[in-house]
């Protein structure tokens, strides 16, 4: 059968071409070309995206194959994409945004000489490519592929400015909490591998394959995957390296770092769903580590005063609140929370973005306020933005925030408790934010506020775009409650789903209880928003108090990198020096050149005996041969 | 005796002659060409007995003279499975070498050449080899050549490695030689034509089929064991490793990294698993432990090195002891890992020493912490080195992932914990590897660096044939896989 959609190689195909061409001729490219080219590449992944969108939505779903990686008799794993709704939905954002923040860097990285400009667009379009592989493999082995990629385009991409050694760390610790994650994701694979043989989706989700995982074994692999999630999208206890991370680009940022790279995670158990529906000791793992990342980061978030470490704070916030929406079963909810997190985060970022271009690169908070009068672009998409995560109806937020929560409060009110807290903090961080940066008076120095600017249209453009889907991009997911039929999204993820849905226990919550909870939610969350807009719409520097108790904690952190780094770091290096200076040095060498030591010294000895004397030889011949009669003696006998 | 002259015998006769060519010759230019031009030539050779091999002429592919009738041992030699591999990446690798390192001048080269040859000559013998005493004739002649290039050649503290690399090795190829000559009187009689031409014979069939107690095969077992484990190496035997790829000239580190742990693999391979099947299994997991412990022990102090030549040999013991585990985990997926890993490590490590050979000739340090910034001097090389680096540590879509990835899954499947240990050494090794590209190519520069210049022509051809490879094996390696084939299915235990 020829399918149209056998030709989605040409999705990812379309962004390779773009980073070898950067990438080859970054010496030769002009600033326009190289972002040109880099846009267009994505913008024609975009356009094909909306084509399979429509196919697939026609009811066209396939799996095209390719070749074969690799074959040998045990394993087979052949290059091949699936495309179904959950794919094409992560294909549309990913590219959409992806467009979007490609035209944004166009401007905001003008000040990069040509070579350097072309690196970045070369690596940003490496990055797509990955993600694509990421989400359009047909295998967990195409998925690692991508996963990998887009963890060394993170790396490269964070590590931009190279020179800064700072920046070189942050890159680092991603690398390498992602590959603790990695870690753990092979060894379910291989677990996987080892019991069912094979690592394409249809047939491990088949009904056979699924018959020969035991509990212990479904549970193993959906832990063991769930460990990879962590480090890819930033969960307790692998989240550290996202804040650190904000040290790349700010579109890179927005692109990687909060609208798509990190919900890699979700994506994988969005993927595995019926995996994780059948091991509920799992699911109850992930509800719980979800929510606890949401409402750490959020504590933390409110004590940042970096723009940036803010919006990272919140996006591994919102991130534990799609996993606790995967969690609770909740899985069309955790989806939509992705896009409309995507349109919103990526608003915020960006928004910082022109902020931090129009205040010559500074991010604290503290030397900012004000900014409404110079930039009107940047403060009302901004304020929509926060508005928008701050979950108010009927902007994007409130829907998929509220599908998770109620999801929450059919499996426990108390996971709906905590949740809650956790959406009134982001209320109250959102808003602060919102207030110190463009309420109040400017407290920069005099050169910032004469270079105060809006930002041109290649910022402001996605800025709007961006805005208006963080405003409407959650209408598609309206509640049963308000419209029958309204919640088009889940009607369209539904067969993706399936499987899941057919085994899941209904919890179902009756229609007062509904709108009860979303009532209180939006109430609380309102009510804080409130509250951090008078706190800070006047804040100034002077009535600050050094912080103490737990707001100290909240400043650094929790103190987790220090503990970690006690913990982890230190007793590594111990051990490692303990290898080299005692087992290797003294042990093992010293064995070695001991012996060394030892056949020197005994042939020196026995030199002696090569006196050159005819009596002494004599001697010992008369000796030895006396021995040898002894010796003949006692064997004799 | 149809054929005029076959594959392997080229394979041998090649390197030999050009080497003994390189001896007789005064001018450093003519002795340079030659050397390169006999490299090629064995590579044409191995590529061209692929072709044919892969059109089913097999005939070419293995020869048997007649050689010292009466003690049992013939001129054995044919191109297949495992060796097949290890041959054509000899034969990939010497004009690589010879490449990258066109512009080094050695005083004596034509000696300087002339061993190298040598040596390359010994590395097919021990690959092609199907008689013990071949094996042991060739395995000793890839040796000889080394000792002397280390220590006539080597930087200053040459002669305590060489020392040291000498009572290691020369312990291993003693305990082998007892083990050969033991294993040799227990096999039947050597019939040539219906008549018994020797009581005993040293092929490696009859080895394979020579009646031997489960108790003498355990302490034999040993006896092969530390003789491949010494060349491999594999912890606690590796402590030569470091110092003499410290000391030695830098071809010559090739070589022993790239090539020569490959000996002590094929020698497990070929000359100890199949000969000693009642005993592998007695010490299978004692050796994987060993070798999972030497994995995470290595990348620990890989972690603190400072010298960038150790810090690669001691990633290179990390991935051997990896390799090592996983022909003992002994099933096919297992297998087929390593058979392309072999080829994989091979190549990249090549690579790396390419780098880091031009890092220490430019700045003329090799100590991490006195570098920096080297990044903005010499893109090109930061681009290939990055590159082979994320090979280096098996990043998808690169030459090493396929095989590390079957070779973890093989383990996984012999041991899960094994598996799950093995993997600590994945994290660690992307520690130390990002750790050396941020110290020597990120931040700013300095005084050492800030001279440093890109990468020549040759230099960069070598190199970019190396990445070229890496993504090719990495997209495609099922040619790889199916060279391999026929060596894992008689290898698997099921």
């Amino acid at each position: 059968m020829n399918n149209v959609l056998q030709i989605v190689w040409l999705i990812p195909l379309l962004p390779l071409i773009g980073f070898l061409i950067t990438g080859v001729f970054r010496n030769n490219l002009s600033r326009g070309a190289s972002g040109f080219i880099a846009s267009a590449a994505i913008f024609g992944s975009f356009a094909l995206s909306v084509f399979v969108f429509f196919q697939v939505k026609a009811g066209n779903t396939f799996v095209a194959h390719y070749f074969n990686l690799f074959k040998i008799e045990s394993l087979t794993v052949p290059l091949e994409f699936k495309i179904d709704q959950l794919s094409t939905l992560f294909l549309l954002i990913i590219t959409g945004v992806g467009f979007l923040i490609h035209v944004y860097s166009t401007s905001y990285m003008h000040e990069e000489i040509a070579k350097d400009f072309s690196k970045y667009f070369c690596y940003l379009n490496l990055f797509v490519f990955s993600m694509l592989l990421l989400v359009m493999g047909g295998n967990y082995v195409i998925m690692f592929f991508g996963w990998e990629g887009v963890g060394l385009c993170s790396y490269l991409l964070i590590g931009f400015w190279f020179k800064n050694n700072d920046y070189t760390n942050a890159a680092k610790k991603a690398f390498i909490m992602n590959r603790i994650g990695d870690l753990g994701f092979l060894l379910g694979l291989f677990w996987l591998i080892s019991i069912i043989g094979t690592v394409s989706y249809d047939e491990v989700f088949s009904a056979s394959s699924l018959a020969r995982l035991s509990t212990t074994d479904i549970t193993g692999i959906t832990l063991l995957f769930f460990v990879g999630a962590c480090g890819k999208s930033a969960q307790i206890p692998l989240y550290t390296w996202l804040p650190d991370a904000m040290a790349g680009p700010t579109p890179v940022s927005a692109l990687i770092h909060a609208a798509t790279m990190v919900t890699a995670g979700i994506y994988m158990i969005a993927r595995s769903n019926i995996l994780y529906s059948m091991a509920p000791a799992t699911q109850n793992v992930v509800a719980i580590i979800g929510l606890t990342t949401a409402i750490v980061a959020a504590t933390i978030a409110i004590k940042q005063n970096d723009i940036k470490k803010v919006l990272a704070y919140s996006t591994v916030s919102q991130l534990g609140y799609m996993f606790l929406g995967l969690g609770v079963g909740a899985y069309t909810g955790a989806v939509f929370h992705v896009m409309t997190h995507a349109f919103f985060k990526a608003l915020l970022f960006l928004g910082a973005g022109s902020v931090i271009h129009a205040m010559g690169g500074e991010q604290d908070m503290r030397n900012m306020g004000g900014l409404k009068k110079y930039m009107s672009i940047t403060n009302i998409t901004f304020l929509l933005g926060c508005i928008a995560i701050a979950g108010m109806p009927p902007f994007s937020g409130f829907f998929s925030k509220d599908e998770i929560l109620a999801g929450a409060f059919a499996k426990s009110p108390l996971l709906w408790g905590i949740g809650i807290a956790g959406a009134m903090m982001t209320a109250f961080y959102m808003f602060r934010l919102y207030a110190m940066t463009f309420l109040g008076k400017f407290r920069g120095t005099h050169d910032q506020e004469h270079h105060l600017h809006e930002s041109p249209k290649a910022i402001t453009f996605p800025l709007i775009v961006l805005a208006i889907l963080a405003v409407v991009g959650g209408w598609v997911g309206i509640p049963e409650i308000f419209m029958h039929g309204g919640h088009k999204l889940s009607a369209f993820l539904a067969p993706v789903f399936a499987q899941s849905n057919a085994i899941a226990v209904k919890h179902e919550i009756s229609h007062s209880a509904e709108f009860l909870i979303m009532g209180v939610s939006v109430l609380l969350s309102l009510l804080s928003l409130l509250f951090g807009l008078k706190v800070f719409s006047n804040y100034k520097r002077e009535n600050e108090v050094p912080a103490t108790g737990l707001a100290r904690v909240l400043e650094n952190k929790w103190y987790v990198d220090e503990i970690y780094d006690k913990v982890i770091t230190q007793p590594l290096q111990a051990l490692a020096a303990f290898f080299n200076n005692v087992i290797e040095k003294k042990g093992i060498d010293g064995l070695v050149n001991g012996t060394g030591k030892f056949v020197n010294y005994g042939s020196r000895q026995l030199r002696r005996l090569q006196s050159g004397q005819v009596g002494a030889y004599i001697l010992l011949m008369v000796i030895g041969m006396l021995l040898l009669f002894i010796i003949q003696l006692f064997i004799k006998n | 005796m149809g054929t005029f002259i076959t594959f392997p015998e080229l394979l041998l006769w090649l390197p030999l002659l050009s080497g003994i060519i390189c001896f007789f010759i005064k001018d450093i230019k003519i002795v340079k060409a030659i050397a390169f031009a006999g490299s090629l030539l064995v590579l044409g050779i191995a590529l061209i007995s692929l072709l044919y091999t892969a059109k089913g002429y097999l005939t070419y592919n293995a020869v048997n003279y007649l050689w010292l009738q009466n003690l049992g041992t013939s001129f054995y030699i044919s191109l297949d499975g495992a060796g097949r591999i290890l041959t054509l990446l000899t034969a990939v690798s010497f004009p690589l070498i010879f490449l990258s390192t066109y512009k080094n001048n050695y005083k004596n080269a034509g000696a300087f050449f002339g061993l190298l040859m040598l040596a390359e000559c010994g590395l097919m013998g021990v690959f092609v080899a199907k008689d013990a005493l071949v094996f042991y004739f060739f395995w000793e002649l890839a040796l000889i050549p080394v000792y002397f290039l280390c220590s006539i050649w080597g930087s200053e503290k040459r002669i305590q490695a060489t020392f040291k690399f000498f009572v290691y090795t020369f312990l291993g190829s003693l305990l082998m030689l007892t083990g050969i000559i033991y294993v040799y009187l227990h096999t039947g009689p050597r019939v040539f034509e219906d008549a018994v031409v020797s009581l005993h014979s040293f092929s490696l069939q009859s080895f394979y089929t020579a009646t031997l107690s489960e108790r003498e095969q355990s302490w034999l077992f040993w006896l092969f064991f530390i003789a491949f484990a010494i060349k491999m190496p594999v912890f606690p035997f590796h402590t030569w490793q470091p110092d003499t790829y410290d000391q030695s000239p830098t071809p010559v580190t090739m070589v022993l990294s790239g090539l020569m742990v490959k000996m002590g693999l094929f020698g497990v391979i070929k000359w100890l698993i199949p000969i000693f099947p009642l005993a592998v299994p007695k010490f299978t997991n004692i050796v994987m432990i060993l070798c999972i412990a030497g994995i995470i022990y290595a990348s620990c102090i890989a972690l603190l090195q400072n010298n960038l030549k150790k810090l690669v040999a001691y990633s290179s013991i990390a991935h051997i002891g990896l390799m090592c585990a996983a022909i003992f985990a002994m099933n096919e997926m297992s297998l087929q890992g390593i058979m392309i890993q072999m080829f994989s490590h091979g190549i990249n490590i090549i690579g790396l020493w390419i780098v880091v050979e031009m890092i220490e000739q430019k700045t003329g340090v090799k100590n991490m912490s006195e570098l920096g910034g080297v990044a903005q001097k010499a893109p090109a090389l930061t681009i290939m080195l990055v590159i082979i680096a994320f090979a280096n540590i098996a990043l998808p879509l690169t030459n090493a992932f396929v095989g590390e990835f079957m070779m973890f899954a093989g383990i996984y499947q012999h041991n899960v914990w094994m598996a799950a240990v093995a993997g600590i050494g994945i994290i660690l090794a992307a520690v130390y590897t990002l750790n050396m590209i941020q110290k020597v190519f990120y931040g700013n520069t300095n005084e050492i660096t800030a001279t440093v210049t890109d990468i020549s022509f040759p230099q960069k051809l070598a190199l970019g044939l190396i990445v070229a490879m890496i993504f090719t094996f990495g997209i495609y390696p099922q040619p790889m896989i199916n060279l391999a084939k026929e060596a894992v299915a008689g290898l698997v235990v099921s």
